[in-house]
């Protein structure tokens, strides 16, 4: 049993899009928190309270709307702001290491730009893995191609783990940093970043995680292992989409150049050149998106008032539930690692039947999936299929939903002539 | 290998009609798809693969001999849907000349059919990739006879 108190049809009914039935109706199964993830009221009302009561562009106005949206983001007499709920989420020690970005694609191109540019020489490596989103992989592409810098990659074992064997050849005193993801987006794989950051740190290296699908579903704590840099997403933490954070330890972002240029992040702008602010503002150049900063304050009370213990049990429950009755889908291959080594994610193949029928017939049963490459080419070269089928779990999912995606399969199977 | 398509539009937008919702209308393009005639293997080369699809497909064109000179279209995709949609089109474009094949408003059938409704941006993308496909032939087909014409 979960932790007393956790109950996931009271948890449903925090979020309005349950109640909705499609057409003729139909109920529906969201199986796709992994690309985006649904939204408590708490959030929505609270984007729509910063636009219905004191809406204004934020560290601009000294009026009382401004100062208001101002209080929201960075606190101010007894308001906890944006910035510290999101470094207490993450452990980390300043709030001010704390940026707002769109998400954690900007987040992790503004590390590739605004550390790589200036840092990454030419004998230098930068060492990623093989299944890693092509948000952190074109980046690192671009940048070390650009600064002649040499990308290498961690290979993956046979169960879609990361070779760990294979590190000592790859992370030596040429690596420069090593950015890799806390949980695979396709396999579901949890790395061990602690072995990863040891190693890292042994030759000198720098450590970017990217935590845009393990911050919904464990605590975080960069300081724990003590990496370097991490990212993820607003909307995929119950968030706003349009948000989402860069969190760096002081001295690097400090010793960094800015990415963006513009509005907010100067200090002086003579003709001639221009001074930077200090952090955050440095690498929040115009407006940020407010309403969606702010919101994503109420998304991260929202699971700190749930737990995490209570939320990694019953996914974990529901993973296990879903990885026993996959099993009785014939000609069903789940990709990756077994449950002990990953996160509420199964992407899975079935022998002679393509994934976008798939996902188009369980679509026609209300299920909804995921289909194709989820940005991540390399990995499917590895996996040796073109595009999968995945269906990712959050804390609002049930037993009905793994129920409705089992006999939506045996649909599927069946119109597809395979049963 | 006869392209004669599997069902003709009219006999479709019909079916269309009396299965009435989404559901029915999905399955039975699968089933059309199903009876979609294969590709040689020889003929799947990246020459003929079709970019923009989110699975593969595989398109030969070529212009049959006799007068009118008609347009032959064969294709076909490793998605069963994706089949589907090619014998729509199959029943829209095959056996007609170039010209012909230029003056249809596919996007007028394809909201009769409701396609633009139903399939996801993705989808519709990769069908706009096919239509493109076989839009480029006709045009240059046309412009060919144009200048033999003159």
């Amino acid at each position: 049993m979960a932790e007393q108190g956790f109950n996931v049809l009271k948890i449903r009914e925090d979020f309005p899009i349950f109640s909705q039935r499609l057409s003729g109706g139909k109920p529906f199964f969201y199986l796709d928190s992994a690309a985006s993830a649904q939204k408590p009221r708490c959030v929505i009302e609270k984007e729509i309270e910063v636009y219905e009561q004191y809406y204004a562009n934020a560290y601009r106005g000294v009026y009382e709307f401004g100062a208001r949206v101002d209080e929201e983001l960075d606190g101010g007499g007894d308001r906890e702001g944006v910035r510290e709920k999101v470094r207490r989420l993450l452990g980390a020690s300043s709030a001010e290491e704390v940026i707002f970005t769109s998400g954690t694609t900007m987040s992790i191109n503004l590390v590739a730009n605004a550390w790589g540019r200036k840092f990454l020489q030419p004998s230098d490596e930068v060492l990623i893995t093989l299944m890693e989103h092509h948000a952190n992989l074109v980046p690192w592409q671009r940048i070390t191609a650009e600064r002649g810098a040499k990308l290498r990659y961690i290979p993956l074992s046979g169960d879609g783990r990361l070779d760990l064997a294979a590190l000592d050849e790859l992370l030596t005193s040429r690596t420069r940093l090593v950015a890799v993801t806390r949980m695979s987006n396709v396999l579901g794989t949890v790395n061990p970043i602690d072995v990863i950051t040891k190693r890292a740190k042994e030759q000198g290296a720098l450590v970017l995680v990217d935590g845009a699908q393990s911050v919904p579903h464990e605590p975080t704590n960069v300081l724990d292992p003590p990496i370097d840099f991490l990212a993820f997403s607003g909307h995929k933490l119950f968030g706003p989409s349009g948000i989402g954070v860069l969190w760096g330890r002081r001295e690097l972002l400090e010793a960094m150049d800015p990415f963006l240029c513009g509005g907010h992040m100067i200090s002086e702008v003579y003709l001639d050149h221009s001074t930077w602010a200090p952090l955050p503002a440095k690498f929040e150049a115009g407006t940020i998106p407010i309403a969606q900063a702010i919101a994503l304050g109420a998304a991260v009370d929202y699971v700190d008032a749930i737990g995490w213990t209570a939320i990694h049990e019953h996914e974990q429950q529901l993973l296990e539930y879903a990885w026993d009755r996959l099993t009785e889908v014939p000609g069903l291959t789940v990709h990756g690692p077994g449950l002990e080594h990953r996160g509420p994610i199964l992407s899975f193949s079935i022998e002679g039947a393509h994934p976008e029928d798939l996902a188009q017939l369980l679509n026609l049963k209300g299920v909804f999936v995921r289909h194709g490459h989820h940005c991540t080419m390399p990995l499917h070269d590895h996996l040796g299929v073109p595009a999968t089928v995945r269906a990712s779990f959050a804390l609002y999912n049930t037993r009905e939903d793994v129920d409705a995606l089992v006999e939506g399969l045996h649909f599927a199977r069946k119109k597809l002539r395979l049963a | 290998m006869d392209s004669s398509p599997t069902i003709t539009l009219e006999e479709l937008i019909e079916e269309f009609e009396a299965l009435g919702d989404w559901e029915a209308q999905c399955e039975f393009l699968i089933d059309l798809g199903f009876e979609l005639p294969k590709l040689p293997p020889e003929l799947k080369t990246e020459e003929t693969r079709v970019r923009g699809c989110q699975s593969n497909v595989w398109m030969v064109i070529e212009l049959k001999e006799g007068s009118p000179r008609t347009v032959e279209i064969r294709a076909e995709s490793d998605a069963m849907l994706v089949n589907g949609l090619i014998a729509v089109l199959l029943s829209i474009y095959s056996g007609k000349t170039p010209r012909e094949i230029l003056a249809v408003d596919v996007q007028d059938i394809f909201h009769r059919l409701g396609l633009d409704r139903h399939l996801s941006t993705a989808r519709r993308n990769g069908l706009h990739s096919m239509v493109q496909r076989i839009r480029e032939f006709a045009e240059q087909a046309a412009r060919k006879e144009s200048h033999a014409e003159s």
